[in-house]
């Protein structure tokens, strides 16, 4: 096989493992723009996701569907509590108090599954089937071609759930002038807490879908660190841009692996990030921002 | 006016002879704490010396600057590495390798907040999120200059020939550098300088139109803060005469950042009480825990490092939720009931 061929091949793979980061980007740009709220705890949400899944249908033997359920519901259920307890008292406080409490959150729910599961890894039942998929002669290994094929779906479903239904315009305009959307007769608080009710659910589902790609373990959340570092570059308002970022984090990380070793791939993410820093301060698409004082 | 001067003055003037006394008190208790306390309290008073160092330069950029930092340990591993590497390749004492040290994370600090500093928020916690992950990957990868995983070994500091190879000895060196560390950081937020930090803090728009060069100063906060943790590493690698990158990690710059919160963002004294509350918190948990681990019979050791992140976690959020100006504010208001 030629180099160009193993580099496109490898590009392939990566975008199609890149679905999964964009489901996850999405779930932090839902509750970026309800609430200008920063969460860090994403991959933690992720994480524990996948080990309710885990809970559900190994340990109380639910199967996998009904599984899926109870890890969805759950999930949704300490978005909630999250939000209701942490996020919203903090409202009108500044930006890094607020980004300070989804990391303590984070550090939480790091150590309770840490004391509930243990540091090891775990095996999730099979959802996803082995075959792998031919795209002409490019070889996709089955799992990571139908997670993607499922985040595209998810992704697309939302989006499309967030442009036209009613809670969906009312986020839009909540994120354009809470104020004015305030006094519309948007619930904004609602909205708010709406919007973590989404990053649930995308939360959930990235999380049981890299868990099946991969093996469960803790440090499952970490991938919603890299999609962090990497979503600030689109400027964080655009969702498109968004969902780019993402793909581009599943890219970097099967060429880097092509031409450097694997441990590298921890820390691509955070390299790019830099040197885009650097060169244009504001992101690849930002736009400087006017403010009153 | 002046005698409402005169009757406001009298108390103030006797508050500020009753903190003097009271501060040499404590100055004559912690030079004596070596002679009648028991070895492992000497050893934790050193570690809370380090902490208290590394606590107020975070203090310095998060507390006064509000530049937020989820690197800070990486910072520190910066310094520790410095000194060991000076120490072992040019045999260096520690008076200059301590200042080298602080000197070397300063720098690595500058390359990787410079290009972020010139915007607001995200983009340097990003920044700083992004120096932990790389710093820490070096620490591990590059082996011929840091042996790996299994680190480096820390001849035992000296001064004038008489090593300081006991946790008695390297207290002393660490008591005198956390005082002169604590001092110099009241002077900083005292001086202009501490009001720029403010100022930026509070809005770095207004800031700027009133005349603060906001980046000269945000960068001058990222350097001093770096600047501690390199000396609070340095120390840390004299201290336990080895250096590897497991002490560096991300859990470490989330112990810094709850003890700069649960003290107080903000205060010279927050940050003391903090990095305290923060040292002894995991050992009062682990004496408190053994009892009933033996009780249940289940291996304590596997479960501490989780518990801690829950411990610290729940501290992060529990003191911004409720408390967000921290011990140092706690402080305050019992000891304004008290002089009642």
């Amino acid at each position: 096989m030629s180099p160009l061929q193993l580099f496109i091949e490898y590009s392939v793979v990566g975008i199609a493992a890149g679905g999964v980061y964009a489901l996850i980007a999405l779930g932090i740009i839902v509750i970026f723009k309800a609430s200008h709220t920063f969460n860090f705890a994403m991959g933690e949400m992720m994480m524990l996701s996948a080990y309710f899944f885990y809970a559900a249908s190994v340990t109380f033997a639910l199967g996998p569907w009904l599984g899926l359920g109870v890890a969805l519901l759950s999930s949704v259920v300490v978005g909630l509590i999250i939000e209701r307890v942490a996020i919203r008292p903090m409202l009108g406080r500044p930006f890094i108090a607020v980004v300070m409490v989804t990391f303590g959150i984070g550090a939480i729910i790091r150590g309770i599954v840490g004391l509930v599961w243990g540091p090891n890894e775990l095996q999730i039942p099979a959802i996803l089937a082995r075959t792998p998929v031919m795209l002409g002669d490019i070889f996709v290994p089955g799992r990571t071609a139908r997670a993607f094929a499922i985040a595209v779906v998810i992704v697309v479903g939302l989006i499309l759930y967030l442009r036209y239904s009613r809670a969906g315009v009312a986020l839009r305009a909540a994120a354009a002038d809470a104020v004015t959307a305030y006094s519309m007769g948007i619930d904004v608080r609602r909205i708010v807490a709406f919007s973590w009710v989404i990053a649930a659910i995308t939360g959930c589902i990235s999380g049981v879908l890299m868990a099946s790609v991969n093996t469960l373990t803790p440090h499952l959340g970490v991938v919603a660190m890299n999609v962090l570092a990497v979503i600030i570059l689109g400027g964080l308002n655009s969702i498109g841009g968004v969902l780019v970022a993402g793909l581009i984090i599943g890219w970097l990380e099967a060429v880097t692996g092509m031409f450097l070793p694997t441990s590298f791939r921890e820390i691509t993410p955070y390299i790019l990030t830099l040197i885009v820093l650097l060169i244009r301060p504001n992101g690849l698409f930002g736009a400087r921002q006017v403010e009153r004082i | 006016m002046s005698a409402a001067e005169t009757t406001s003055l009298a108390p103030a003037a006797k508050g500020k002879i009753m903190q003097r006394i009271w501060l040499i008190v404590l100055l004559v208790a912690l030079l004596a704490l070596p002679q009648v306390a028991p070895g492992h309290w000497v050893y934790f008073a050193g570690l809370l010396g380090i902490n208290i160092i590394a606590t107020q330069g975070l203090n310095l950029m998060m507390g006064y600057a509000g530049l937020l930092s989820l690197g800070h340990a990486a910072f520190v591993g910066v310094g520790a590495y410095t000194a060991a590497l000076l120490q072992i390749h040019l045999g260096l004492p520690f008076w200059i390798t301590l200042p080298a040290a602080g000197i070397m994370s300063a720098l690595v600090g500058a390359v990787f907040g410079l290009p972020s500093l010139r915007i607001r928020g995200l983009y340097l916690i990003i920044a700083t999120l992004a120096a932990q992950f790389i710093l820490h990957f070096i620490f591990v990868g590059w082996q011929s200059v840091t042996n790996g995983d299994v680190g480096l070994t820390v001849a035992a500091a000296s001064i004038f020939g008489y090593p300081l190879n006991n946790e008695v000895r390297i207290y002393y060196l660490i008591l005198v550098v956390a005082i002169l560390a604590t001092i110099f950081a009241r002077n900083v937020v005292r001086s202009r300088v501490g009001r720029a930090f403010v100022a930026i803090r509070e809005r770095d728009l207004t800031a700027q139109v009133l005349g603060v060069e906001t980046i000269r100063y945000k960068f001058i906060a990222f350097a001093l803060g770096s600047f501690y943790a390199g000396v609070a590493g340095a120390l840390l690698a004299y201290f336990n005469r080895y250096v590897n990158p497991e002490q560096f990690t991300l859990l470490l710059s989330v112990f810094f950042l709850s003890a700069v919160i649960v003290g107080g963002m903000g205060s010279i004294l927050g940050a003391i009480l903090g990095a305290t509350f923060m040292t002894l918190l995991p050992e009062i948990l682990r004496e408190g825990l053994i009892p009933l681990a033996g009780m249940i019979g289940f291996d304590l050791s596997a479960v501490m490092t989780p518990l801690r992140e829950v411990v610290f976690g729940l501290l992060i959020v529990g003191f911004l939720l409720l408390e967000p100006r921290g011990l140092a504010q706690l402080w305050k208001r019992a000891k304004r009931k008290f002089s009642r």
